[in-house]
């Protein structure tokens, strides 16, 4: 078995809910009463995860809403601290930013691709190198010297995609983002991620598309209330996962190469 | 794998990231495309983009003269330099610590999700106010001609050295303030008072002759008070004073302390509070 790139050991993770404690004001006139609250009122995000990930794994999450998916790749992405438990990351992790979050609407598309790309990790340098590739991939044409907010939304997604995907990804997080690009890119973005599958990207991926974790995922974990309540083979935990929520869907009939 | 970083230890759970160090290049290029972003969206001309950044000090000091020197009659020789050597410096200062609080929570989408060195965003505001702050150092200039004044050689290092000690203490008070104000929303409102006190307590619309003998000593206990004396006497006297320089370099190593305290401290709830 290869080396796991993201472990995760009875990861316990809750919030703190500051909800009364959101100005000066209120803290000095409500002193006491938020001390204690504040160390009692927590929500429980996670409770007691334990997976690994191992190298070149592609690695569906799904469960319902609030379920605890984006708590998860939080913990991965090392910007959320668990309380309880231990997070091993062993890549450079590169998330793909939900829809032009790493964007700024004033700045062309161009500008924003090194935005991305040095948040990301990466030097001007090397973003120089890929960036007719990745202007290529996302097939923007004249709109890459435009200012991205009079992007539409399935634009945006497909030049987020093409930077992260392009820039030597190591370990990819992507939360919920990649439905909105039209059927061509779609099956580029699948093409792209198989392609993955040979050089040793690992990826994380949280979907709520029968179609994505099927088509491109190796395993799937099914978090339900805050909990693991199985891990394994995508089309078994799909399948269980929409029998639970009393949603029938035949597995067998998904396009190979949606998302 | 060499590098190892160990991000948190705390009571319950440890966090550790392998390969995700980022070298000095990286956090380089994330300062300079940020600032680069910061310019290009705020003025898309250059020119008219420098016009403007003098403008608001200029107009101001007009303003200021107007009120003291023309309705009020104030007695004081050169009132023109005196103004225009300590509001331009006074803007690098006050434009930083106002807009600090809103620097992490205007950042909120990419701080949620990117694990960057988050106290760039505030050293670039604060670079983004000195170099507004530098380009208008010949428009100074160009007063102290009017006055039959010049810059003299002191310059060499005296804009240096003040420099970085402004810096220091912008960027220490601006890293404290940004961190807070995520646990403490109302922050900017305090701020922008504290802002205003600061402003009337430090000389920049009086010169020092016009505080009484006997309390201003006490000056040294605002510390906006010998970064902008030092910098009126340095425009418009060529003098260097090194007593109040140490002074301000005390503040700046206190106000970086404190804010690289708070910040570590706080990074790691800034994903949950956002
Ligand atoms: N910053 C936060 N502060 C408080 N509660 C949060 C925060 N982020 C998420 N939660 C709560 O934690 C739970 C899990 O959230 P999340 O991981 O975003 O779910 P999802 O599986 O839909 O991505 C939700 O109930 C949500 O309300
Ligand atoms: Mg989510």
């Amino acid at each position: 078995m290869k080396e796991p790139v993201v472990s995760f050991y009875n990861v316990s993770k809750s919030y703190p809910l500051y909800g009364h404690i959101r100005g000066v004001k209120n803290f000095l006139f409500d002193f006491p009463r938020n001390l204690t609250s504040m160390k009692r009122e927590r929500f429980e995000a996670l409770q007691d995860i334990s997976f690994d990930v191992y190298e070149g794994e592609k690695f569906g999450i799904i469960g319902r809403n609030g379920a605890g998916k984006s708590t998860t790749l939080g913990l991965i992405a090392g910007v959320l601290a668990p309380n309880r438990g231990h997070v091993v990351v062993r890549r450079r992790v590169s998330p793909l930013l939900s829809l032009g979050a790493g964007f700024h609407p004033e700045l062309t598309g161009r500008e924003n691709v090194e935005l991305n790309g040095v948040l990301l990790g990466l030097t001007r340098r090397e973003i120089r190198r890929k960036m007719d590739e990745i202007i290529e991939f996302s097939e923007l044409g004249d709109f890459i010297n435009r200012p991205t907010r009079v992007y539409s939304s399935g634009m945006v997604a497909r030049l987020g995609f093409s930077v992260v995907a392009h820039l030597d990804p190591e370990l990819m997080l992507i939360d919920e983002v990649l439905g909105v690009g039209d059927i061509r890119f779609q099956r580029k973005c699948v093409e792209k991620m198989k392609s993955f599958k040979e050089s040793n990207v690992t990826m994380v991926l949280v979907t709520h598309s029968v179609a994505s974790v099927m088509n491109i995922c190796d395993r799937a974990m099914w978090i339900d209330n805050h909990q693991v309540r199985m891990m394994g083979n995508p089309t078994e935990v799909v399948e269980a996962y929409a029998a639970a929520n009393g949603v029938s869907i035949d597995t067998r009939a998904v396009n190979k190469s949606a998302l | 794998m060499s590098v190892s970083q160990r991000l948190s230890e705390k009571k319950g759970g440890t966090v550790s990231h392998f390969g995700n160090a980022r070298n000095w290049e990286n956090q380089r290029d994330i300062l300079f495309v940020l600032l680069q972003k910061e310019l290009k969206v705020r003025y898309n001309n250059k020119l008219l983009g420098y016009l403007w950044s003098i403008a608001n000090p200029l107009a101001s000091a007009f303003v200021y003269f107007v009120a003291f020197k023309i309705l009020m009659r104030i007695n004081v020789p050169d009132y023109p330099l005196i103004l225009i050597s300590s509001v331009f410096p006074w803007q690098w200062m006050s434009n930083s610590i106002g807009s600090s609080p809103n620097m992490f929570v205007g950042n909120s989408s990419i701080i949620k999700k990117v694990n960057f060195p988050r106290n760039i965003v505030p050293l670039c505001m604060v670079s983004n106010h000195m170099i507004h702050f530098l380009m208008s150092v010949p428009v100074i200039t160009l007063f102290l001609f009017m006055y039959g004044r010049a810059p003299t050689l002191t310059w060499l290092y005296g804009v240096p050295l003040l420099v970085m000690v402004h810096f220091a203490m912008a960027y220490g008070i601006a890293l404290t303030l940004a961190s807070l104000n995520l646990f403490f929303r109302d922050l900017e409102r305090l701020v922008h008072i504290v802002l205003n006190f600061a402003f009337y307590l430090t000389p920049i619309l009086y010169p020092v002759e016009t505080i009484p003998e006997r309390i201003r000593h006490l000056l040294v206990l605002n510390p906006f008070a010998p970064l902008i004396i030092s910098w009126r006497e340095l425009f418009i006297y060529g003098s260097f004073n090194w007593a109040y320089w140490l002074i301000c370099a005390g503040y700046g190593a206190l106000f970086l302390t404190i804010g690289t305290f708070v910040y570590r401290r706080l990074s790691w709830k800034f994903a949950e509070v956002l």
